[in-house]
């Protein structure tokens, strides 16, 4: 019988689950209990990474390299924090966690434009005409997405949109996009009429059986595929890890209980139920031309230090920690020079990435920049030395090769190696 | 069982044809004709025919009436067919129909809103680069292919551009290629890449770095191609918006920017290199006085012996009809990666050039081929023709194509009727259609450079395609609708005929009797007999065979 069951459901599960609407309550603590079951499983080894993405280029010299005293130090002070390196003042709650924390101050990246500096810095390679290289989300999604056969939702998600192009790596494994809420467009399942939609599926299996037996190629299938695993998405219990809602306040608030930290701890419960990469998009701009003390004290800052270091000792609560990586960063970081709106412009050349988690060493600083803030004084690194880090931490080979559609041979994460001060 | 259903079919709907499928044997013998009687598409079929008998494969039979009339709208206009316009096409009982269709489609309004599209996404992505014109880019092509100008001109206007991005709409394929730092050695390289890629047909960027791995083309060959663009610049102009009290965008220009000399690159050796203007061999004054984009547009579209401009029309516009190219891909051509019919291609291309470079030209030649009438079903004899497993293809039957985004869509609004529903103006639909199409492309990704014969579907396309709006509205058989019309047709009592008109409407075929005696099975439990009809139809719209044109 080739009737309309979904790949990896029985039908008889299917119809359960979709019986009648007024079931959806009690199905609710069903789904909890069982997303507790995995996470106990999860805890043992399930690597995952979870990106802050800092949209604009954010100014990490306000943030992650102060420095006072210099006529480019700006209006924030340091303060001492729980691992071996100073901080903004801005950021108190983070402090407190940066002992799991380190920040690398030595990213020397050279693209300073929007674009460009995304690209560089989400897939390690410079933009090049001949290839659309894969962002590290879909990497991850490649390399350890694909294994993960208890996984029904998608193995890279998005949350706040961006996230890039899967590149060679095809659609299958492109970021799947989720607003702030963790609304999926069209998967609501609120408005469907289970008898209707079964329905819908056999006659389209009747359909779409009579043309994959026709003898026109791989067409037919890779479609019916595609479609039993949107229809298991839409039907899998793991959907709840979508639903922030069903936090007590107490926790949400413990992320801030502003959106950033709800984009934080859907991140969590995503990871919590299996999926290796999540894109965090911070709602609000860092390009911060004008103004920047007043905005980043006011409005970024005070966001994003609740919403990480929420995350942050959540996972530890949870035993997370030391699978999970997280980075914080954005395409480029700015200049140290102040301008004459009291902002700061684009700036590649010397700035500072966060990163921690996973059993990368935590309260560390790594590199040096000089005095002013405008040049690195150690050793510098690349967008490539960060996903190598990050590939180390989630035990994916250093020398795994990618094949581009012509054939190219692709070095993960561009040959980069990963931070010493960082591992070991 | 498959074959011989299809057999049936095709036994009662094709008539000037239907001596083709009986017997592969038969194929062999008779010479196929759409009742066109040029003689290129003879040699063209000759040609094709040399190909089948070397690899020992035996073509699939003539597609039928039914497969063929949506094949040829998808290609030509975009679109699938209406039905009614499919159920003349079955009863019509003239031999040379199908030339009459190909001749009438090229002609059609459809036609030149198609190329557009497709030239549109190949020549800027589906994703407008910052300050470059879409519409502006739109209304050129528009205006090229409405007026069936030849292509040698119409590329000569787009490498040789200056000026306006809205009046001046041929300037934004260049324009869009060039953003950032001018003074940046990188400024200048995608439109580098692009140009000598679409308009060409050769993948020189892989010298921008190093020479070529696989033929003889040096790394000054990418740098002499990029020395033609070194006078070119955009210029974005602001303007002050009082109400917000920033400077926003207005417009932007493509324009003449100084510039003599050689241009410097380096090897992968450290050692740095000259190269000035050069074109396949062909070297220009690289002196202040000469205009060397206007160099570089005489030389590819007037003094080209090669015809390098026509040939790369030829193959991707073979591409476009047939699935695959004579080259894979379609725009890396050179001596490293030959074509698979080399002869053919410079005989196509030599006509291509003595008509004038007309585009419809060529399509209708290319439409009025055995090849491109075969059926996409293959058999024993010729499964080895598998493109898609990495053989060289054979053309021996028709390979099957996903549907691009814009031709979804419009399918969509032709299977539902809503285009003629009246609601609206015509600017108010068109706004619609962006409206999804960005969001449907925001889903699809930008994949317009993958194979027509890739599937790239995702989740989140088939969750937009199964509970999205246009579906949703397509299956609510609110007057006006397909749908609607249907169920409230007189003449259409009983539930087959119903069954068959939503059948030849989504999928341009009558059902088999196994399905409609699976469906009926289906139909029977639901909860009233609209919601039948509508399940029904979701389910064709939503079916492989929907999306693919085969």
């Amino acid at each position: 019988m080739s009737l309309s069951t979904p790949a990896g459901m029985s039908r008889r599960h299917f119809l359960s689950h979709m019986a009648t609407g007024s079931a959806m309550t009690l199905g609710a603590t069903q789904f909890l209990s069982h997303l507790q079951a995995n996470a106990a499983e999860v805890k043992r080894n399930q690597k995952a990474c979870i990106l802050v993405w800092l949209g604009g280029g954010a100014p990490t010299i306000d943030m992650w390299d102060l420095k006072p005293g210099s006529k480019n130090g700006g209006e924030f002070k340091p303060i001492s924090t729980a691992g071996d390196l100073q901080i903004s003042e801005h950021l108190p709650n983070i402090a407190k966690e940066m002992d799991s924390l380190s920040v690398v101050r030595a990213m020397s990246t050279r693209e300073a434009d929007h674009n460009r500096g995304s690209y560089f810095m989400h897939t390690a390679y410079v933009p090049n005409p001949t290839v659309v290289h894969p962002t590290f989300g879909s990497v991850v999604s490649y390399e350890l997405g694909a294994k993960r056969k208890e996984l029904e939702i998608p193995s890279f998600v998005s949350i706040g949109g961006g996230g890039m192009s899967p590149g060679f790596l095809g659609m299958s494994h492109a970021p799947f996009v989720v607003d702030a809420r963790g609304n999926i467009q069209n998967a609501n399942m609120d408005s469907v009429d289970p008898a209707r939609l079964g329905n819908r599926l056999e006659m389209l299996a009747t359909i779409e059986n009579g043309f994959i037996g026709s003898n026109r190629g791989d067409i037919g299938q890779a479609h019916k595929d595609v479609y039993g695993k949107a229809v298991n998405l839409m039907t899998s219990q793991q959907m709840a890890a979508f639903k922030v809602d069903q936090e007590d306040a107490a926790v949400k608030q413990s992320y801030g209980g502003h959106q950033f930290g709800n984009m934080m701890l859907m991140a969590r419960r995503l990871v919590e139920t299996g999926v290796p990469f999540v894109e965090v998009r911070f709602p609000g701009g860092w390009d911060l031309h004008n103004d920047v003390f007043n905005t980043l004290k006011n409005q970024r800052l005070p966001m994003l230090d609740t919403g990480i270091a929420g995350l942050v000792r959540d996972l530890k609560a949870r035993g997370m920690l030391d699978d999970t990586a997280i980075i914080c960063m954005g395409e480029f970081g700015r200049t140290p020079r102040i301008n004459a709106n009291v902002g700061r412009d684009h700036w590649a050349a010397s700035w500072s990435v966060m990163v921690g988690g996973a059993g990368l060493n935590g309260g560390v600083a790594v590199g040096e920049t000089n005095q002013d803030g405008d040049r690195i004084v150690s050793e510098s690194y690349l967008p490539g030395d960060l996903w190598a880090t990050v590939s180390h931490a989630l035990r994916i080979p250093l020398d795994t090769v990618h094949t581009s559609k012509r054939g190219r041979p692709m070095k993960l994460a561009n040959g980069g190696q990963p931070i010493k001060d960082l591992i070991g | 069982m498959r074959r011989a259903r299809f057999g049936l079919i095709a036994a009662l709907l094709t008539v000037s044809v239907g001596a083709f499928w009986q017997s592969n044997t038969v194929v062999a013998q008779t010479k196929f004709t759409t009742g066109s009687s040029d003689p290129l598409i003879e040699y063209v079929n000759e040609q094709i025919r040399l190909g089948w008998e070397d690899n020992e494969v035996t073509p699939s039979p003539t597609a039928d009436d039914a497969e063929w009339i949506r094949r040829l709208y998808l290609d030509l206009v975009g679109h699938i067919p209406p039905a009614d316009k499919v159920e003349e096409f079955l009863s019509d009982k003239d031999e040379g129909k199908r030339s009459k269709l190909i001749d009438q489609l090229i002609d059609d309004p459809d036609y030149v809103r198609n190329f557009t599209e497709i030239w549109t996404n190949v020549l800027i992505g589906r994703n407008t680069p910052d300050r470059t014109s879409r519409a502006g880019l739109r209304k050129f092509l528009r205006e090229s292919f409405a007026r069936n100008r030849p292509w040698n001109e119409v590329v000569y206007d787009m490498v040789a551009a200056e000026g306006h991005f809205e009046e001046n709409g041929a300037v934004n394929f260049i324009l869009g290629q060039l953003q950032g730092n001018i003074n940046s050695e990188e400024y200048h390289v995608e439109a580098t890449a692009r140009l000598t890629r679409i308009f060409l047909g050769m993948q020189v960027q892989c010298t921008q770095c190093h020479n070529h791995p696989f033929n003889e083309w040096k790394q000054d060959q990418f740098w002499g191609f990029n020395s033609f663009l070194r006078q070119t610049r955009r210029i974005d102009h602001d303007k002050y918006d009082p109400k917000t009290g920033q400077n926003e965008d207005d417009y932007s220009e493509l324009a003449f920017t100084d510039f003599s000399g050689p241009v410097y690159y380096e090897l992968r050796n450290g050692l740095v290199q000259v190269a000035i203007p050069n074109y396949l061999g062909t070297e220009i004054d690289p002196g202040g006085e000469t205009n060397r984009r206007q160099e570089l547009a005489r030389l590819m579209c007037h003094d080209d012996a090669e015809h390098t401009v026509g040939k790369a029309y030829v193959n991707r516009m073979w591409g476009h009809f047939m699935g695959y190219g004579f080259t894979r891909p379609i725009d890396d051509m050179g001596p490293h990666n030959p074509a698979s019919h080399p002869e053919l291609l410079d005989r196509l291309t030599d006509e291509f050039v003595k008509s004038g470079y007309d585009t419809k030209q060529l399509a209708r030649w290319i439409c009025n081929t055995e090849a491109y009438n075969l059926t996409s079903q293959f058999n024993r004899n010729n499964e080895i023709d598998a493109p898609s497993a990495g053989e060289v293809p054979l053309f021996s039957h028709m390979y099957v194509k996903t549907m691009q985004a814009e031709q979804l869509y419009d399918s969509l609004l032709v299977a539902t009727a809503a285009h003629r529903s009246g609601a609206g103006s015509f600017d108010k639909a068109e706004e619609q259609r962006e409206r999804w199409l960005r969001d449907f492309l925001r889903i699809f990704g930008g994949n317009e450079e993958d194979e027509p014969t890739l599937f790239s579907g995702s989740i989140p396309q088939a969750l937009l395609m199964m509970n999205g709006p246009l579906v949703d509205k397509a299956t609510s058989a609110e007057p006006g609708s397909y749908l609607n019309s249907v169920l409230s047709d007189s003449r259409l009592r009983n539930d087959p005929a119903r069954v068959r008109s939503l059948f030849v409407s989504a999928l341009g075929r009558n059902p088999t009797a196994s399905e409609l005696t699976r469906l009926k099975k289906t139909m029977a439990t639901s909860p009233t007999p609209l919601a039948a009809y509508q399940d029904l139809y979701w389910a064709l719209l939503n079916s492989n065979e929907f999306i693919v044109n085969h």
